[in-house]
C-alpha cells in the first residue's frame, strides 16, 4: 500500500542482507506484519542495520528505531528494504 | 476526582521494558495480588496503595492494574488483547478511572505512539516519563512543559530504578487528573457513518474508540457486551467497505506524523553515536561460540544450585516439618482425625512446601537473567535449534530445569509469547527426569545393574545417565508430535526488543520469586491437598474385615523397640488389604504383561503423589519377613517369581519399571500446576493420557522383548 514505484525495483528482501548492511524500510508484503512492526517503531523509511545473525543464520538481531529487534528469517522475508551504502 | 473512601481504579501501561515492574512495584510495595485476566491465562498484577495529599493531607486509596507490556492497542497476541479490551470496553471489570502511561525517555517516539493512542480514547491520563537518567547521559534534551503542552495531559519525568520523582507522580495522581480535550491525532475523518454509528449505540465520549471497536468488530467476544448489541454493531458494516487491516496502517502512519511533529517541538537528540557497553558485551555473549560456551557454563551454574544448594533448606523444611508433624500426631487424640490430619492433610502440605526452596532459586536465577538483558540473548542463540522441534529459543530454561523439578519448570513457561509452543513446552517438560525421579532410579539400578567397570565408567553410571538422555531425547521426539497435532488459532510473532545489558534490580527480583512462591503455594497447593487426602484415604482405608482386624490391632500396639518389627510387618499387611492395596491387585492383570506384579501396582498407586513414594512403599511392603537385618534393596533382589523361581527384580522388569517411571506422569503437583498455568483441566488430563500410555507401551515392549 505505501510501495513506491521507482522503489520497487531495487527493493530486496530483508532476509536477504549481509551482516553490517544497512537498509531503508521501503514496504511489508504482509498486513498484520506491517502493523506489528509499525507498533514497534519500524515505520518505512527508518534506516534498518543488520547487526548479527544468530550463529545458526537465524534469527537476526537488527536495530532500527533506537532499539535492537530481533526478528526471524521468514518474518525478515515480509519486509522489503532498500539498500544504503 | 472521588473522595477518600472509594478506591479510585487506576491502570498502568506501557511497553515492554520500560521498568514497569519497578514503578509498580514502588506504588504498591508488598500490597500485590496475582489472578489471571477472566477467560485468559495472562498474569493480572493488581497493588492497592495509600496515598496522602501533601497538602490537605487526606488519604486516597488506589487500586492499580498492571496491564501486560504492549507497544500499542492493537492486538497480536493474547497478552496485547488485554490493553485493549480494559481501555476500550467502557463496562470491563478492570476499566479504570485514570491510566498511568509509562514511557522511555530514550525512545520517545515508540512510547507515544500507545501513548497518544490511550490520551485519543479520552480517560484521565498521567504521562510517566521514565529513564531519565539515560536521557541525559545520552545527551537527549527532552522539554516536558512543552510535552506536557502539545499532549494536554500531565507529564512527570521518573527515575523507576532509583525512586526519583515518584512522589510527584503519586500526587499527580491524587489530584483531578484532566479528560484530555484534543486528539493526538483527529480520527474523525475516517468513515465518519460506521464510526458515528458505533459511538451512539455504545455512547462513546471518543471517537478513537469508536475506530478500535470498527477494526475489531469481528473479535468483541471479551467485550460486556450483549450479543444483540454486537451484531448491532456488525450490521453498520453491511454493504460498506471497511478494510481494517488498511484503516489500521493508515491510521498509524499518520498517527506517528503528528507524533513526529511534537517530538520536534520537544526533544533535541545528540547525533554523538559510540560503541555502547551492550554492543561490545554482545560480542562475547551471542559469539557463535563463547555464547553457547557461556550458556552452557550459566545452565550448569543454575542446575547445581537447583540440585546442591537447595538441598539444604530443603532438608531443613523436611526435618522442622517431620518434627511437626510428630508433635502434632502426639498431641491430638490417636483416631481416624489424627490419621486424617497428619498423614493425609499435614503429609500434603509437606509434600507443598518441600518445592519451596528449589522453585525460590530457579525463580530467582531466571529473574536475574530476565532483568540484566540476557535472556532476550537465550531465545537469540536457541530459537533455530528449539524450531526444529516445534519449541521455541525460550523453551531451552523450562526444558532444562526440568531435571531438576518440572514444577517450577511449567511455572517459567510464561516467558514464551507463542501460545502454541508454550502448550508443547508444558507438555514435554515432565518427559525430563526431575529429581525425584533419581531415588527410584538407584534403587533400580543397584538392583538389577552390577556395580562393575567398563574402563573408567561404572556401569551404573552409565545407565543412569542413558534414563536421562531417554528421557530428553523422549521430549524431543514428543515436541515434534504434539506440535502436529496442536492447530494454532492465531498468528504469532517471535519480534522481541532485545534490550541493553542492565544491572538486575534486586527488589524486583524478590518480588519476582515471592510472587511465584505464592502461586504455587496458593493455586497448585489447594489440588496437592486434595489429592493428598483422596491417597491417604486409599492407603489407610479398606473394605471387608481382615483390614479392620489388621488395622485394630496396629492402634492398640504401645510404640516400643521390642514390636517395631512386629508392627511393621502389620502395616505392610493393613496396605494389602487396603484399598490402595486392593487396587493394586486389581491393577495386576493390566500390569502383568510389563513384568509387574500387585506389589509393584501398590507403588503405582502410591507413587501418584510423588515419584519418590516409591521407595517408601516398597520399605513398607517388604518389611514382611524376619530378616531384619536386611535392607528393603536386599529382600527386593532375594524376591523369586513364584512361577518361574528366577529372581522377581530381574533385568528384565527392572528396565521396563524404570522406563515406566521416565515416561509417567506420576507427580501430582505437576497436573496441578499445569491446569493452573493452562487455565483447565483439559490439558493436564491430556498430559497424563499420553505420558501413561507412553510409559505403558515402552515399558511392554521392553519387557516382552528382555524377558
Amino acid at each position: 500500500m505505501i510501495l513506491n514505484k521507482e522503489m520497487s525495483t531495487t527493493s530486496k528482501k530483508l532476509s536477504q542482507l549481509k551482516k553490517g548492511d544497512k537498509c531503508i524500510v521501503d514496504s511489508y508484503k504482509d498486513d498484520s506484519m506491517q502493523q506489528k512492526m509499525l507498533d514497534m517503531g519500524c515505520l518505512p523509511g527508518e534506516i534498518i542495520t543488520i547487526d548479527r545473525f544468530a550463529p545458526l543464520g537465524c534469527p537476526i538481531a537488527i536495530s532500527v528505531a533506537g532499539t535492537m529487534l530481533c526478528i526471524r528469517k521468514d518474518e525478515a522475508e515480509n519486509i522489503l528494504v532498500k539498500l544504503v551504502d | 476526582m472521588q473522595k477518600s473512601n472509594k478506591k479510585i481504579k487506576v491502570a498502568l501501561i506501557g511497553n515492554p521494558n520500560v521498568g514497569k515492574s519497578s514503578l509498580f512495584n514502588l506504588l504498591t510495595g508488598l500490597h500485590q495480588k496475582i489472578a489471571n485476566f477472566p477467560g485468559v491465562t495472562v498474569e493480572k498484577k493488581t497493588g492497592s496503595a495509600t496515598i496522602f495529599n501533601s497538602t490537605t493531607g487526606e488519604a486516597n486509596n488506589l487500586e492499580i492494574v498492571d496491564l501486560p507490556g504492549t507497544y500499542s492497542l492493537y492486538p497480536t497476541s493474547p497478552d496485547e488483547r488485554i490493553p485493549f479490551e480494559v481501555l476500550c470496553d467502557p463496562n470491563n471489570e478492570d476499566h479504570p478511572d485514570a491510566v498511568i502511561i509509562l514511557a522511555d525517555g530514550t525512545n520517545l517516539k515508540r512510547s507515544l505512539f500507545l501513548a497518544s493512542q490511550v490520551i485519543d480514547l479520552k480517560i484521565p491520563t498521567v504521562l510517566a516519563l521514565n529513564m531519565m537518567d539515560l536521557v541525559q547521559s545520552q545527551g537527549i534534551k527532552i522539554k516536558p512543559d512543552e510535552l506536557e503542552r502539545r499532549l494536554g495531559i500531565r507529564v512527570c519525568p521518573i527515575i523507576a530504578r532509583k525512586g526519583v520523582g515518584i512522589e510527584e507522580l503519586k500526587q499527580a495522581l491524587i489530584n483531578d487528573i484532566p479528560v484530555p480535550t484534543a486528539d493526538v491525532y483527529d480520527t474523525t475523518l475516517i468513515k465518519p457513518s460506521i464510526l458515528n454509528g458505533i459511538r451512539k449505540e455504545l455512547n462513546l465520549k471518543s471517537n478513537y474508540a469508536a475506530l478500535q471497536i470498527a477494526n475489531h468488530i469481528n473479535s468483541l467476544e471479551h467485550f460486556n457486551l450483549p450479543e444483540e448489541q454486537i451484531k448491532k454493531l456488525q450490521n453498520l458494516f453491511e454493504g460498506a467497505d471497511y478494510d481494517a487491516n488498511k484503516i489500521q496502517s493508515f491510521e498509524s502512519l499518520e498517527r506517528y506524523k503528528s507524533i513526529q511533529q511534537i517530538i520536534d517541538s520537544c526533544v533535541r537528540v545528540s547525533d554523538e553515536k559510540k560503541v555502547s557497553f551492550s554492543t561490545r558485551l554482545d560480542r562475547l555473549l551471542v559469539h557463535r561460540i563463547w555464547g553457547y560456551v557461556i550458556f552452557l557454563c550459566i545452565l550448569f551454574i543454575i542446575f547445581q544450585s537447583i540440585f546442591s544448594i537447595a538441598e539444604f533448606p530443603m532438608n531443613f523444611i523436611d526435618e522442622t516439618f517431620t518434627g511437626f508433624i510428630d508433635l502434632v500426631s502426639n498431641l491430638l487424640p490417636k483416631g481416624v482425625l489424627n490419621d486424617l490430619i497428619v498423614n493425609g492433610v499435614l503429609a500434603g502440605i509437606g509434600g507443598i512446601i518441600i518445592f519451596v526452596p528449589q522453585i525460590a532459586m530457579l525463580f530467582m536465577f531466571i529473574a536475574i537473567l530476565e532483568d540484566t538483558g540476557y535472556m532476550a540473548r537465550v531465545s537469540f542463540l536457541m530459537d533455530k535449534l528449539m524450531r526444529n522441534f516445534g519449541l521455541n529459543g525460550r523453551s531451552v530454561i523450562p526444558l532444562m530445569s526440568g531435571v531438576a523439578c518440572a514444577v517450577p519448570a511449567i511455572m517459567s513457561t510464561r516467558t514464551i509469547s507463542s501460545w502454541k509452543e508454550r502448550m508443547v513446552t508444558i507438555l514435554v517438560t515432565p518427559l525430563m527426569s526431575c529429581s525425584a525421579r533419581l531415588p527410584v532410579y538407584t534403587l533400580l539400578i543397584s538392583l538389577i545393574i552390577p556395580s562393575t567397570y567398563v574402563g573408567v565408567f561404572n556401569i551404573q553410571g552409565l545407565v543412569l545417565m542413558s534414563l536421562y538422555l531417554i528421557g530428553f531425547i523422549a521430549a524431543l521426539v514428543a515436541s515434534i508430535v504434539i506440535s502436529g497435532l496442536i492447530k494454532s488459532k492465531q498468528k504469532s510473532y517471535f519480534i522481541m526488543e532485545i534490550p541493553v545489558y542492565r544491572m538486575p534490580r534486586w527488589t524486583n527480583i524478590g518480588y519476582s520469586i515471592l510472587e511465584k512462591v505464592k502461586i504455587f503455594l496458593i493455586d497448585a497447593g489447594k489440588i496437592i491437598i486434595a489429592i493428598s487426602i483422596v491417597l491417604w484415604f486409599l492407603s489407610s482405608r479398606g473394605p471387608g474385615d481382615k483390614f479392620e482386624k489388621v488395622n485394630q490391632e496396629i492402634e492398640q500396639m504401645t510404640d516400643n523397640t521390642e514390636n517395631s518389627e512386629k508392627k511393621l510387618a502389620l502395616e505392610s499387611q493393613r496396605l494389602e488389604y487396603s484399598y490402595a492395596g486392593q487396587l493394586g491387585h486389581l491393577l495386576e492383570p493390566v500390569i502383568k504383561p510389563l513384568g509387574f506384579d500387585w506389589k509393584i501396582g501398590i507403588a503405582l498407586v502410591t507413587s501418584f503423589a510423588a515419584r519418590e513414594v516409591f521407595v517408601g512403599t516398597m520399605t513398607t511392603i517388604y518389611s514382611v519377613g524376619n530378616d531384619e537385618n536386611l535392607t528393603v534393596k536386599e529382600k527386593m533382589r532375594m524376591e523369586k517369581d513364584v512361577v518361574t523361581g528366577q529372581p522377581r527384580y530381574s533385568v528384565a522388569v527392572g528396565w521396563s519399571l524404570m522406563l515406566f517411571y521416565a515416561f509417567a506422569m506420576q507427580c501430582m503437583s505437576t497436573l496441578a500446576v499445569v491446569k493452573r498455568e493452562t487455565g483447565s483441566w483439559k490439558w493436564p488430563v491430556i498430559q497424563f493420557v499420553y505420558l501413561s500410555a507412553l510409559a505403558y507401551f515402552t515399558s511392554l515392549i521392553v519387557y516382552q522383548i528382555l524377558k
